[in-house]
């Protein structure tokens, strides 16, 4: 048996899994997404980073990013070496790749706001 | 002098709501910021998980802030950046504001004002850590603005003091960019945070909760060099002979947020000490005339859907603002309720869906909230726990319930 927290709302419903050999058994879940979750929890973690890059522009020295979609919990720290490589120098609007395909995990790291000029 | 209809203070999620709104209610709308870029806090919150009730998607911070940024800008609402309001003075047909900027002192006239102020976070001074002053004390906010907005690492290895959310949140960031974070202190006996920021947050890293100990003391001349925890009896008093001294260069507070009411004051607003923000009715009117308010300078929210939620009735009302009689009636909650908002409702103007916010005072299991119109029993809800961190809304229709000057309405909690 497996305790954990679905962290997909601020609901935080407290599931269980059972791992009947064959099966996975599910509890404590209010919608079908916990069930989800705690299946990919237990086989196949994932979680979405959210990080920054450096720019060139002194008005916003650093930039939202995060992946676009979650990324295995294992590899978090060897993206964050990779993005932390990044000097985006151009005024990127939100949504914008600033890596494609990060370590060949399919996966891109995009803006999550616009560079501004502010003055 | 410059002239509007309605005047937004602040350009968070609450102000922006506000501000569209009032310029949709067809209000010539003016919004002040005394920051260079709208979005307020969300700026610097570049984590997701915001704007699962409103657009039911995960957002960061500032995807969520962007989207409203957006449709502000798309409206043709005028915003003033960089620009601080120092002076607001109530006359007999509006208010006549005093801002700063660049440009030099400003006078503006408007017949209503929004205050969407946010809330700012207590200090270590607002919770008596003694020993000496040295650098390294920072709130969980500081730390995430010199992180997330200056690309500044604040620390190496740390110790954090409150499991509020943003302390939780700064635990796993401060980790990803390479800092020790030798664990989460937590004076009380449960977690001030969501159950899945302490599972995302700490748990996925490894970073250890200690309940019931706090921090007592700081050591360093200059820079901050350790931090003294001690365990805490059932009072939060320290416990003789518990002390244990942490080497670290920074301590993170995550204590705690306090409504910002100072504009609100000065104008002679009512304040609640339960929520530290204003005493409001069901349009979010203050208990001054025309002055509105919303958002975390309302009551401190723990997600920013239901401050945008309030920016935008807050917002309507402002737009629809005319000076008449109010007749108001208290909203009262017993001792389980830690408050409630609105705590009055105009029978002049009663909405067949009045917005009710509130939080417990304890962890409660299966519950029920009822509400009662002169102990006659008119709305009852199950809830299957309540619990402090974690803000509740809830719908009551009083158009229906023929309340009269005389009505007692009372909230209630009751445990099964």
């Amino acid at each position: 048996m497996k305790e954990l927290i679905c962290i997909l709302c601020p609901n935080g419903c407290a599931l269980s899994v059972a791992d009947d050999q064959s099966e996975l058994a599910v509890t404590g879940q209010k919608c079908k997404r916990g069930q989800e979750f705690a299946i990919a929890e237990t086989t196949n973690p994932t979680r979405t980073l959210c990080t920054t890059v450096k720019t060139s522009f002194p008005e916003m020295p650093v930039l939202p990013v995060r992946s676009a979609t979650a990324i295995p919990k294992e590899r978090i720290f060897d993206v964050m070496t990779e993005i932390n490589q990044i000097l985006v120098t151009e005024a990127l609007s939100s949504g914008t790749p600033v890596i494609t395909n990060v370590l060949g995990l399919s996966i891109d790291i995009i803006t999550t706001a616009s560079l501004e000029n502010t003055h | 002098m410059k002239q509007t209809d309605v005047i937004v203070i602040g350009g968070g999620p609450a102000g922006l709501a506000a501000a569209l709104a009032a310029h949709r209610g067809g209000a010539q709308t003016l919004l002040i910021e005394r920051e260079p870029r709208l979005g307020g806090i969300l700026k610097q919150c570049i984590h997701d998980g915001f704007g699962l009730v409103r657009f039911s998607e995960q957002l960061t911070g500032p995807e969520y802030a962007e989207r409203d940024i957006i449709s502000f800008k798309q409206a043709g609402i005028e915003a003033l950046t960089t620009t601080f309001v120092t002076r607001i003075k109530k006359t007999a047909t509006g208010f006549i504001l005093t801002a700063v900027n660049e440009t030099g002192v400003l006078t503006i006239t408007a017949k209503a004002l929004v205050l969407a102020t946010g809330c700012r976070e207590r200090t270590a001074r607002q919770v008596f850590i003694h020993g000496t002053r040295p650098a390294g004390i920072f709130t969980a906010g500081t730390a995430q603005h010199y992180i997330n907005l200056l690309g500044q690492m604040p620390t190496k290895k740390c110790v954090i003091l409150g499991s509020g959310d943003i302390g939780l949140i700064m635990a796993r960031r401060l980790t990803l960019e390479g800092a020790t974070v030798l664990g989460v202190y937590e004076a009380k006996p449960t977690p001030s945070g969501l159950t899945r920021n302490l599972y995302q947050c700490l748990h996925d890293f490894d970073i250890p909760l200690y309940l019931s100990q706090t921090v007592t003391r700081v050591y360093g001349e200059e820079r901050l060099t350790a931090v003294e925890v001690c365990a805490v009896d059932e009072n939060m008093q320290p416990i003789a002979g518990t002390g244990q001294k942490i080497d670290c260069d920074a301590l993170i507070l995550s204590v705690g947020l306090i409504p910002e009411n100072e504009l609100a004051v000065s104008l002679g607003v009512e304040l609640d000490p339960k929520t530290k923000g204003p005493l409001c009715n069901e349009a979010l009117m203050t208990s001054v005339d025309g002055v509105f308010s919303c958002g975390n300078a309302l009551h401190v929210n723990d997600l920013v859907d239901y401050v945008s939620e309030s920016g935008e009735r807050a917002g309507t009302a402002a737009a629809n603002f005319s000076c008449k009689q109010r007749a108001e009636i208290a909203l009262t909650a017993d001792a389980n309720f830690a408050y409630l908002v609105p705590q009055r409702l105009d029978l002049n103007d009663i909405d067949t869906k009045t917005i009710i916010y509130f939080r417990s005072q304890r962890i409660l299991e299966n519950c029920d909230v009822v509400v009662t119109v002169n102990k006659q029993e008119v709305l009852r809800k199950h809830y299957s726990h309540l619990r402090p961190p974690e803000m509740e809304r809830l719908e009551v229709d009083f158009a229906t319930l023929n309340l009269t000057s005389d009505s007692t309405l009372s909230f209630k909690m009751e445990v099964r």
